[in-house]
């Protein structure tokens, strides 16, 4: 995937000079653009961007299955030495990569996620951070877990308890609790991110315990949906719409839209600001988006249900948006 | 209570042991005859995607799982080629063929489906009659075909090993080639034989996640069970109702962890990932002293007239 040469350098050194230049994205994904959780929602973004902005104005190259820090770290590096304008490092472990890298090449710009850190402190000022709020999602999750509910049992698979899972799972917990406080929900970590049997096993333990609605996050949780769809019972998914995997089990996805973050960070770099930002993205600035599928919840409520949980879901995001609700994450 | 729950805790060791039941006595078979083949994660990876793939194109689970079969014994050829014929040392080219099955794996997946789907694998099939037992139909006789056959191999695999003419040539091919040999014993043939058949069933392995346990497929999906499945067939001592042992204690440690999270049980979640591991490691250094089975010629290339 991966563009290594001298020919690429001399282009990008005739990029630079020229006017109009295009602006060149490298991103190192921990997995796959296919894996229908983080990687893939951060591909969908590039993409958007690229469309809106036009092939000639926005070009992107990424190196996928990036899960040895080490190999993330000698990709970051290459990509820097080739002069692409942003390079996005797309998960919390390669921070101390770019500690690393960044201050070589100090007229390229890094930006990392989602631990809310941008390292200014180090005397650093090219890497940006993206956060998203993930506990705003969890919410939202949560409460309409706690609607669809009705053996008012409710588990969550998270891979390990950090970052972005830890405050969706938190958000998720007080979601359900703020909703009805006698529904039980457990939220269990399995401690990979890829071991998809036993993500399945974690939902198979769950649904013999009687819960009826699950949810979790990243890419192992293909396995726990493919149990939620075996045994009919709800999916709320998280970072891209899941839907299409199982169409009559997720019956809600919470989008991360990453373009909300990167487009105020490319304005930025062009006019010569390289880092030192934290972009977050949440329900009210449009970088995190509840999809509802109506299809899934036609085979949980009845159409009055229906309206009564749509109505209530609004209002939470209404209220998230507005700040009467606050999700503190500790 | 506690009954339902014992018995959840059962039910998904027996699910959770099948795959290493496959590619751990498929493993066994290889080494009792003389070869060490460490690329088992690679092979079930193969079957795993090709199951997947065919299941997918033709909607039926039992041609993705000849797929699978086909593709393991490939696999295995390939194994008995390098190792066997050519004499490569046999921890690095099971390495190779290990890397070379995850990547093939994910490029084929990558080229051919792109994004996560779901297929109809082998449904639950409860056995009429046993199904009916209390508690032990629940545990034993409610599973996927699969399961079943996983279980059936260690009877079959005892007997072959033990009782057949086969058997004792391939335990005389990894003991002591040379003296088969003297005596008529084919032990390029035996030895590739084996090999294939351990390829055969880590495809099996593989297949049984993807179009069984799972029905989906995703890039390097077995997590390295494959290199779990090499260490219980030391921890079995090379004997299947010895595999079959380790198989059981590991998947039943590792459904207690996934019970007592699920339950909200208060320990640290990366604790309860530990156990498993720490488990097996302190009953494996507890029988270190009677393993008495290693095959003696285990890993030594074979020449006709060699020294």
């Amino acid at each position: 995937m991966r563009k290594i040469g001298f020919v690429a350098l001399v282009l990008v050194m005739v990029d630079l000079i020229s006017l109009g230049a295009p602006f060149r994205v490298a991103v190192i994904l921990p997995s796959t653009i296919n894996d229908f959780a983080w990687s893939q929602s951060m591909y969908e973004a590039l993409m958007a961007i690229q469309e809106e902005m036009g092939e000639e104005n926005f070009q992107f190259v990424y190196s996928e299955n990036m899960y040895v820090i080490a190999d993330a770290a000698a990709a970051i590096r290459d990509y820097a030495a080739q002069g692409y304008d942003l390079i996005i490092a797309h998960g919390s472990q390669y921070g101390s990569s770019l500690v690393d890298i960044a201050p070589d090449f100090p007229k390229t710009s890094f930006v990392w996620g989602s631990t809310a850190q941008t390292f200014t402190e180090l005397g650093i000022h090219n890497i940006f951070a993206y956060a998203p709020h993930a506990e705003e999602g969890g919410y939202v999750n949560g409460v309409i877990a706690a609607l669809l509910t009705k053996t008012g049992i409710i588990g969550g698979i998270g891979p390990i308890k950090t970052g972005d899972a830890k405050r969706y799972a938190a958000g998720f917990e007080k979601g359900i609790k703020d909703t009805n406080p006698d529904v039980q929900v457990n939220y269990t970590f399995i401690g990979s991110y890829s071991d998809v049997a036993l993500a399945s096993e974690a939902a198979r333990t769950f649904v013999n315990a009687g819960a009826d609605v699950l949810t979790g996050t990243a890419q192992m949780t293909v396995g726990a949906i493919s149990v939620a769809k075996e045994k009919g019972i709800t999916w709320l998914g998280y970072d891209v719409d899941q839907s299409p995997l199982a169409p009559k089990t997720v019956a809600a996805s919470i989008v991360v839209d990453w373009t909300v973050a990167l487009k105020p960070i490319i304005a930025m770099i062009r006019e010569g600001k390289y880092g030192g930002e934290i972009l977050p993205l949440t329900f009210a600035n449009g970088g995190l988006k509840l999809v509802l599928n109506d299809a899934a919840l036609e085979g949980k409520l009845s159409p009055a249900e229906i309206i009564e949980l749509k109505a209530l879901v609004w209002e939470t995001l209404r209220k998230i948006v507005s700040g009467e609700i606050i999700i503190e994450v500790e | 209570m506690i009954g339902a729950t014992l018995v959840g805790i059962a039910t998904s060791a027996i699910r959770l042991a099948t795959p290493y039941l496959y590619a751990a006595i498929g493993e066994a078979l290889g080494q009792l005859s003389g070869v060490l083949n460490l690329g088992v994660d690679g092979i079930m990876l193969m079957g795993a995607f090709s199951g997947f793939y065919v299941t997918l194109l033709t909607g039926h689970p039992t041609l993705g799982l000849l797929a699978a079969v086909g593709t393991g014994g490939l696999m295995g050829l390939l194994m008995a080629f390098v190792s066997v014929t050519l004499q490569a040392e046999q921890g690095i080219s099971g390495i190779g063929l290990y890397l070379f099955g995850l990547g093939l794996s994910t490029l084929l997946f990558g080229m051919t489906v792109g994004t996560v789907k779901a297929v109809a694998g082998f449904p639950p099939t409860p056995i009429p009659g046993l199904s009916q037992i209390p508690i032990l139909g629940e545990i034993l006789f409610s599973h996927n075909p699969l399961v079943y056959g996983a279980f059936a191999l260690v009877p079959l695999a005892w007997f072959v090993l033990n009782k057949t003419p086969f058997g004792l040539k391939l335990r005389a091919a990894g003991q002591n080639p040379l003296a088969a040999d003297s005596l008529g014993v084919n032990v390029i043939r035996v030895r590739y034989v084996a090999v294939i058949i351990g390829g055969i069933l880590s495809g099996i392995a593989g297949a049984s996640l993807s179009i069984a346990l799972l029905n989906v497929f995703q890039q390097n999906m077995t997590n390295g069970m494959g290199f779990i499945a090499v260490a219980l067939v030391y921890f079995g001592g090379w004997r299947p109702l010895g595999v079959l042992a380790g198989a059981m204690l590991f998947s039943t440690v590792n459904a207690i962890q996934v019970w007592l999270q699920v339950q909200g049980v208060d320990i640290p979640s990366d604790f309860a990932l530990m156990m498993p591991y720490v488990i097996t490691i302190l009953v494996l250094a507890s029988m270190a002293r009677r393993r008495i089975h290693v095959p003696a010629a285990l890993n030594k290339p074979f020449e006709r007239g060699g020294e």
